[in-house]
């Protein structure tokens, strides 16, 4: 009963906005082709891989669009060398989406597939944008489902279940000729196996599997600025504020600056800085025994920064007709954790990481 | 679920109503957007870089979503 209320309310909302016609249509996404070769490499990983990207308009109003992500990695992390051995593991990731415009709105409907040899991930995405205010504001709703089978190397099949529930809002507001600002909000929910089978925890000292609660359920609310300083000189800014029921928070703040040079090049600097408060049954060692414990460092206290830049240089371009780019992006990023301590030499353990992309980009 | 339906159907009519302005007068006009239709302009850089750059978040930050950006799941963690 309560859910059908719930469906109701929300095909009302849907149905309103949908009806709410604006003065300037949303339009497709631009026809594109991209190819990127990707690599991360700290902390005793190193992901590299090819990812491809196609979209094509069949209409004026229905586009298609495939995409292939491959993750190969090669894993010595802290974690494997002090508790396992070090593996290497391919990932790959598959995603087909669908756009139709209906007067003022944007509805894309995606789904997407990564598998990886112990972990099968697949999600359902429907998202709409809508532009109200003459064209000034534009609404969006989105909705992922997320199902995912979680397995153990040397064990046949999978063990457990994961799902996941995403429901996401955002506006985006035109200030002024040059500035746009967009609020985004996202809820979380997750249900099943949400740890790993291979990490260990200490509890006085001794490795024991690590145990983490089945429910977990977040939020997050993002500001995003970008405007042009006159002459094309770009500034964005973005602060995202997140919480959940683990009892972790963190703060989220990037800043860059984009420019043209001449005709063909476009560069870009930024920085990104993150600072998380860690989950409540995390511990480096726990002095007592709990229902719950993880080491997993990516649920402890730490900080880390980023300073990156981009390039893109237009290769050829017929208006009209195409254009051909070519981007290269390089970010160096340091991690910082407050109670993580390597338990090789007993110091707070931090790392440094190196993240490149190439990608060609062409749009007809 | 009486009283629900009558809040669904004021929902549907009076927020496209309010959102689409009918006090307020657009201040930008659509002549003046010329500037921030340009590329540049765009929150996000391409759909791969931005998808990749997000994904390596995501294995190693705790926090998540808000950012615009559909990703898929995995089991990095």
């Amino acid at each position: 009963m309560a859910a059908t209320s719930w469906w109701r309310r929300l095909a009302g909302l849907l149905g309103g906005l949908l009806a709410a016609g604006g003065a300037r249509a949303v339009a497709l996404p631009d026809d594109v082709a991209e190819a990127m070769v990707h690599v991360y490499n700290g902390g005793g990983v190193t992901a590299s891989g090819p990812a491809l990207l196609l979209r094509k308009s069949l209409s004026d109003r229905v586009s298609l669009s495939g995409s292939y992500y491959v993750d190969m990695v090669s894993n010595a992390s802290i974690d494997v060398v002090t508790t396992a051995s070090p593996y290497k593991e391919t990932r790959n990731a598959y995603g087909l989406g669908m756009n139709y415009v209906e007067r003022s709105s944007l509805i894309t409907l995606a789904v997407a597939s990564s598998k990886e040899p112990d972990y099968l991930a697949n999600a359902v995405n429907l998202d709409v944008a809508q532009d109200v205010f003459g064209g000034m504001t534009t609404v969006n709703l989105g909705f992922t489902r997320g199902a995912d089978k979680v397995g153990k190397h040397g064990t046949p099949g999978y063990f457990d279940t994961a799902d996941h529930w995403r429901y996401r809002l955002g506006v985006t507001q035109i200030l002024t000729p040059d500035w746009l600002l967009t609020a985004n909000a996202e809820a979380i929910s997750d249900y099943g196996y949400l740890g790993s089978p291979y990490r260990v925890a200490l509890v006085y000292g001794a490795a024991v599997p690590e145990r983490v609660p089945r429910t977990r359920t977040s939020r997050a609310f993002q500001l995003r600025a970008v405007g042009d300083l006159g002459e094309h000189n770009i500034v964005r800014g973005v602060y995202r504020y997140f919480w959940d029921t683990w009892s972790i928070t963190a703060h989220t703040a990037e800043l860059s600056y984009s420019r043209y040079i001449g005709e063909s090049w476009q560069a870009d600097a930024f920085v990104r800085y993150h600072a998380q408060q860690g989950a409540s049954f995390y511990s480096d060692n726990a002095t007592s025994e709990t229902t719950y414990v993880t080491r997993n460092r990516q649920l402890s206290t730490f900080t880390d920064g980023g300073v990156g830049a981009l390039v893109a240089y237009t290769a050829a371009r017929v208006p009209g007709s195409y254009a051909v780019t070519i981007n290269g992006s390089v970010e160096a990023l340091r991690f910082k954790y407050s109670d993580f301590t390597d338990i090789r030499t007993g110091k707070l353990y931090g790392f440094d990481a190196l993240l490149a992309q190439l990608l060609v980009s062409v749009t007809f | 679920m009486r009283t629900s339906s009558r809040a669904a159907l004021v929902a549907a009519v009076a927020l496209p109503a309010l959102l689409s302005g009918c006090a307020i007068e657009p201040w930008v006009k659509p002549y003046e957007r010329e500037r921030l239709a340009d590329p540049i302009m765009n929150l996000q850089r391409s759909t791969l870089i931005g998808q990749h750059r997000e994904h390596v978040y995501d294995v190693r930050e705790a926090s998540r979503g808000a950012t615009g950006v559909q990703g898929s799941g995995c089991g990095c963690n």
